[in-house]
């Protein structure tokens, strides 16, 4: 084998990963955003509802949880404008894809927390007089978000990661500049260790910085 | 009206309250009337509804007949006999009238000591934050808990956390104090201090309402003793009186014996 790694190409095309690194960014906190007002308005609604409340909410989620997300991607992108009159841009397409993605899975997480609440504090809350909304805003989501928090990173994590699926509608974000260097440089060992590297590093960091909010909540007072 | 055995007019009134849980029958057509200022302890072997009733004045929990008033309002259902659930906000306010001390102490997790007394006051009683903030610290300073104003529960015992709990129950100025085995998940020696705020509070003249397996406690510190079994009042009365009257009560007997063994 005679292959020397060669970065020289990689370095000339940065631009094309650090714009897409951004877009990814971009990408993942709008749609995380929409997913946590879908994933908390959903949960809450599931918690107090009555059965067919519950079951659309159940079908929602287990819809979304058990199509590839590529598949969706493809149904909003190419399905969609061909059945309703609609057009959108590759990159709102797949953020609206993403934000009902990420929504389904913080459904499940934010109605696990909610369900773990202890039924003492919700018991104290009534004692003193909250009305089920106080209830809500000053005892349950509080304690809730404790509770979710580390499976909330992870979430969000993913999620990050899954924003790679985009390149397959040519939105140019860092997995869709990789391949735009690879077809014009066929240095596809280099550019994907170097994608791989960023996507690394920007995980972890991601990581820490929620890790640190995690600690900043259990000892905020 | 109602009245209690010093023919006051009854702050509570509790009438012929039934209760069941599924096919078991909870509560048997209990009726208790206490009067401003006392001090009533409800002993028990467990399983016998104390703990129930207890929720039941506050309506946590439901019953399916009788009622319960105070200050001759009925508390979970509305007036005029139809057992209409009252909406949630009358409930809220209805309940901002009692406070409740639990056996687990269910402190807020993410408030401090001072946070969870000054939830109920902001957003029930309407008080701003510094007024808030200070009746807190008047009453952590009550408690002897003045210097962890500032502490989470987390950071704090559980004999600390349950003089909070006590605190965010008067702070409210409630009419009546509703305590619930509040010294069952302590540890031995953290019982006292507890105890002593309980004690301090009656001398205020607070009346309360108290679930406790703290016999010496209850014969010490109330005005009468309810001696609950299999979900009715067997024995009501002065401290003395009730416990003299396992003589003639069986069951009584029973659960004094059991309970005196226990405290070796």
């Amino acid at each position: 084998m005679g292959y020397t790694l060669n970065f020289n190409l990689i370095w000339r095309h940065f631009d094309k990963l650090s714009g897409g690194l951004l877009l990814s960014l971009e990408l993942a906190v709008i749609s995380i955003a929409i997913g946590i007002v879908i994933g908390l308005v959903l949960a809450v609604w599931y918690v107090s509802a009555g059965r067919v409340v519950r079951g659309v909410i159940a079908a929602y989620v287990e819809f979304i949880r058990n199509v590839p997300l590529i598949l969706l991607v493809y149904l909003v992108f190419y399905g969609l404008p061909t059945v309703v009159d609609i057009a959108y841009s590759a990159q709102t397409s797949f953020v609206a894809t993403l934000a009902l993605y990420s929504g389904a899975y913080l459904v499940e997480v934010f109605r696990s927390g909610l369900e773990a609440v202890p039924r003492g504090q919700i018991d104290a809350g009534k004692a003193i007089g909250l009305t089920p909304w106080q209830r809500l805003i000053h005892v349950r989501l509080p304690t809730m978000m404790r509770i979710t928090l580390p499976a909330l990173s992870n979430t969000f994590i993913s999620l990050f990661k899954d924003t790679s699926v985009a390149s397959v509608i040519s939105v140019p974000e860092l997995t869709y500049g990789a391949q735009w260097i690879n077809f014009n440089t066929f240095r596809i060992v280099e550019v994907y260790l170097v994608v791989t590297a960023m996507y690394l590093l920007t995980g972890y960091a991601l990581l820490f910085a929620l890790r640190l909010v995690e600690r900043w909540y259990r000892t905020a007072r | 009206m109602a009245t209690s055995s010093n023919d006051r007019p009854a702050l509570l009134d509790i009438a012929e309250v039934s209760k069941s849980f599924g096919p078991v029958e909870v509560l048997r057509s209990v009726s208790l009337q206490v009067a401003k200022g006392e001090v009533v302890t409800i002993i028990g072997p467990s399983g016998s509804g104390k703990t129930t009733l207890l929720r039941c004045v506050n309506f946590l929990e439901s019953y399916d007949s009788g009622s319960i008033r105070i200050d001759g309002k009925e508390v979970g259902f509305r007036d005029g006999g139809a057992r209409q659930r009252r909406s949630e906000r009358d409930l809220a306010a209805m309940r901002a009238e009692t406070g409740m001390v639990f056996q687990g102490f269910n402190l807020f997790p993410h408030l401090t000591a001072a946070g969870n007394i000054m939830l109920g006051l902001a957003k029930v009683r309407g008080k701003s934050k510094t007024e808030a903030r200070s009746i807190a610290e008047h009453w952590l300073g009550r408690v002897g808990l003045a210097h962890k104003a500032d502490s989470l529960p987390a950071e704090l015992s559980g004999g600390q956390q349950q003089r909070v709990g006590i605190a965010r129950a008067v702070a409210m100025e409630p009419k009546i104090l509703l305590l619930d085995e509040i010294t069952s998940a302590l540890d031995p020696e953290l019982v006292g201090e507890v105890l002593a705020v309980v004690k301090s509070l009656a001398e205020d003249g607070m009346t309360m309402v108290m679930v406790t397996h703290e016999i010496a406690f209850a014969r010490d510190a109330s005005s009468r003793i309810v001696f609950m079994a299999d979900g009715g009042v067997s024995a009501v009365g002065p401290p003395k009186e009730v416990l003299a009257a396992e003589t003639t009560n069986e069951r009584l007997r029973t659960f004094l014996a059991r309970f005196r063994a226990s405290q070796f």
